[in-house]
């Protein structure tokens, strides 16, 4: 599962967790629950039908599969597939339960779409015999949700235990269980996806503590858009031992050093365009304080944290090929993978 | 070239009496409609600013350390031009409990709150917020109307998976409690009938076989009860909403759709502003917040970098770096006027607006006054 505040680039870092499992051999399903078209529009292909599309296969076998699960899909699919009715589901349909249910009826549409996220996980390859045979391999070693932002994640998880609370029985109840029982199992993790910027860091602080209560196990934080860990990006290490160990140097040395240094590369030192050099520098080195204020709240967490540095041209297949890559290096695919392996051994419920 | 989106024109003209801020998750909508209700309020309107945010950001912003389901006055405010400033976080299931006590008989409204399914819907499944964001707003507008404590009200809207369902709410529930549905489910007799044909009888027995079968017969049962103790308030409830999506329309509501300078913001600011205009409802302009600071003036990119690269090889590390950081900051300057300049030739006759990125976040009067005076232009 892949969480954050809306706007820090969840669905950008689930599909590259999902490319970064592929390139390690999985087959991977990559889901998204919000009517959003995010998947599509990061692997800049065609929108998402609510089936699941093969988007990226690897010579190795490694593959993302892509879905846009749809509520009311997902509602005939399930009553097709559990009650086998063909003419109800059209009835259901002209009567209006099925926009109730997806729709008007709330919850209801969480249920269904965690729930084919769910059926998607217990899958196995040999569709056929799925209900009767529980030793052909799962059809997808991972599942990568982008799912609902922080705000909601707490709601939309538990919403299995809501309804199965409610619902004291009967196949809904059933559902329910499972679900939840999925979710709060180590075969689930969360990972939250921020800025270091105050609001997005708090709403991971508070989302963190919201899932652990609930039980749920807690994968990584993925900072998007990181300054710090690159190291490539200013103030670099050796610039900051030149400002002194100070966070914001003294600006006179600034000035006079940039004074003397521009002329040799031919560049007029006009005040102007020194002082704003120095500017520049100064709101930068302020900015990269407050973020490392920012991660230091992130580590008392205690989660492993990822960085993704900010990549100016934009999210597309080669820029989530290189995040891919970055996750990749900092282990989450991993441990991902390792995970995954797991799940295939463990037979079905 | 599109207009410039003139914000203190749309606080101070005396007919907007509502400012919706949609727009995506993470673009600043909270602190826009934070720092238009204080820039409001400072220049003598009478303000309320309704807040939906579980986060309790604009808390934040306000400097607030609890917001509840009523308005409070904001301290620390200039009202030397006669204007005041309440704000107000939507506790949605306080909301939902306060329509069913104001439209249901109080045996009916105990029936209603005690009802599991009831309790589960009002307090913590997705979608509830949409309709009782449009019943406070519609119940401060009331009251504004009553009272006359408020000339204004500016809404903040439901984080929601998609900001348009704060639009979608009043036109959902009509269609809910006009649908067949809802009349079949509360009571079966009323969609048969004596006369009805024979097909259709199969169809709600079928229907209510189906039910049965995947909600569980004590599941439906309580939906039925939950159902028809609400059928009560149905009315009133939908009357209301239909009012406040009307209030919206209205002339004096202004809505400002917010963004920022990326794509995918900006690809759902289009979105929404050719949602707003096909549901016929007023657009005041686009906000674009965020906007890099602009880099000192008279050093282009290339040749910045080329200098740091010389200068770096000549062991002047620190100029370097200062070279190399303005060159970065060009380039993400230009990038982001490159996709405002896109949006704007996409979008000719809507004002726009562009905000500065602060280098500070912000939680104080100050900082929302700071945003204020940068959303004014």
């Amino acid at each position: 599962m892949v969480t954050g505040k809306g706007g820090t680039g969840k669905t950008t870092v689930a599909a590259a967790l999902a490319l970064a499992l592929a390139g390690r051999g999985a087959r991977v399903l990559l889901a998204e629950v919000e009517d959003r078209q995010g998947i599509s529009q990061a692997f800049d292909v065609p929108p998402l039908p609510p089936t699941e599309v093969p988007i990226v296969s690897y010579d190795h076998g490694g593959q993302v599969v892509g879905l846009a699960v749809d509520a009311k899909a997902a509602l005939l699919e399930y009553l097709q597939l559990f009650y086998r009715l063909g003419r109800a589901g059209g009835v259901l349909e002209r009567f209006g339960a099925i926009d109730f249910a997806t729709t008007i009826a709330p919850g209801v549409r969480d249920v269904l779409l965690i729930g084919r996220v769910y059926e998607a996980s217990r899958r196995r390859v040999d569709a056929k015999h799925h209900r009767h045979s529980d030793t052909s391999p799962l059809a997808y070693d991972a599942i990568v949700l982008d799912a609902p932002p922080t705000g909601r994640i707490g709601r939309f998880l538990t919403v299995g235990s809501e309804v199965a609370g409610l619902a004291r029985m009967g196949p809904i109840r059933a559902q329910g269980d499972s679900v939840n029982e999925l979710l709060t199992s180590p075969a689930t993790r969360i990972h939250v996806v921020t800025l270091l910027e105050e609001m997005p860091v708090q709403e991971t602080i508070d989302a963190v503590a919201e899932l652990r209560g609930l039980g749920m196990a807690m994968g990584a934080i993925v900072v998007n858009q990181a300054r710090l860990a690159d190291g490539e990006d200013f103030p670099n290490a050796s610039a900051r031992a030149w400002a002194g160990a100070g966070a914001v140097a003294d600006l006179t040395d600034w000035v006079d050093t940039l004074t003397a240094d521009l002329p040799t590369v031919g560049i007029e030192p006009k005040p102007a365009l020194v002082t704003g050099l120095v500017e520049q520098v100064r709101d930068h080195a302020a900015r990269e304080d407050l973020e490392r204020t920012h991660l230091d709240a992130l580590q008392q967490l205690e989660l492993p944290i990822v960085s993704v540095p900010a990549l100016l041209d934009g999210i597309d297949p080669d820029a989530l090929r290189e995040i891919a890559g970055l996750l990749t290096d900092q282990g989450m695919a991993g441990r991902m993978t390792a995970r995954a392996t797991g799940r295939g051994t463990g037979g079905s419920r | 070239m599109s207009a410039t989106l003139d914000l203190d024109a749309v606080l101070a003209d005396r007919h907007t009496r509502i400012v919706v801020c949609c727009g995506s998750g993470g673009v600043g909508k909270t602190t826009t409609a934070a720092a238009l209700a204080l820039r409001a309020a400072e220049c003598g309107r009478r303000v309320c600013v309704l807040t939906i945010d579980p986060a309790r950001r604009l808390a934040q912003s306000l400097g607030l350390v609890e917001l509840d389901n009523t308005p409070r006055p904001v301290a620390g405010l200039d009202t030397s031009a006669g204007g005041h400033l309440d704000a107000m976080m939507l506790d949605m299931k306080r909301t939902f409990d306060e329509v069913v006590l104001a439209h249901a008989s109080p045996d009916h409204a105990a029936q209603i709150l005690a009802n599991p399914f009831y309790q589960a819907v009002s307090s913590s499944f997705a979608g509830t917020q949409e309709y009782m964001a449009m019943e406070k707003l519609g119940q401060l507008r009331a009251q504004a109307d009553r009272d006359g404590r408020w000339d204004l009200v500016v809404v903040d809207t439901p984080p929601s998976r998609s900001a348009l369902d704060f639009l979608d709410a009043p036109k959902r529930l009509g269609s809910f409690l006009d649908g067949r549905f809802i009349r079949l489910i509360s009571a079966p007799a009323k969609v048969g009938g004596r006369g009805a044909l024979r097909l259709v009888n199969v169809g709600i027995g079928l229907v209510s076989k189906t039910l049965t079968t995947v909600l569980g017969g004590e599941m439906l049962r309580d939906v039925q009860t939950f159902v028809n103790a609400l059928d009560t308030m149905f009315g009133g409830f939908r009357d209301r909403a239909d009012q406040t999506y009307a209030l919206l329309k209205d002339g004096g509501t202004a809505f400002v759709v917010v963004a920022a300078p990326e794509r995918d913001a900006l690809r759902e600011a289009s979105y929404f502003v050719a949602r707003l205009d096909s549901d016929g409802m007023p657009l005041a302009g686009v906000v674009v917040n965020r906007l890099a600071p602009e880099p000192v003036a008279g050093l282009s990119a290339a040749r910045a970098r080329a200098a740091a690269e010389t200068l770096e090889d000549a062991g002047h590390a620190g100029s370097a770096a200062v070279l190399t950081l303005h060159a970065r900051l060009s380039d993400l300057a230009a990038r982001q006027r490159n996709l405002v300049r896109r949006f704007t030739a996409g979008h000719p006759g809507i004002p726009v607006v562009t905000v500065a990125a602060l280098a500070q976040d912000v939680h104080d009067l100050d900082g929302l006054r700071e945003v204020g005076a940068g959303l004014a232009g």
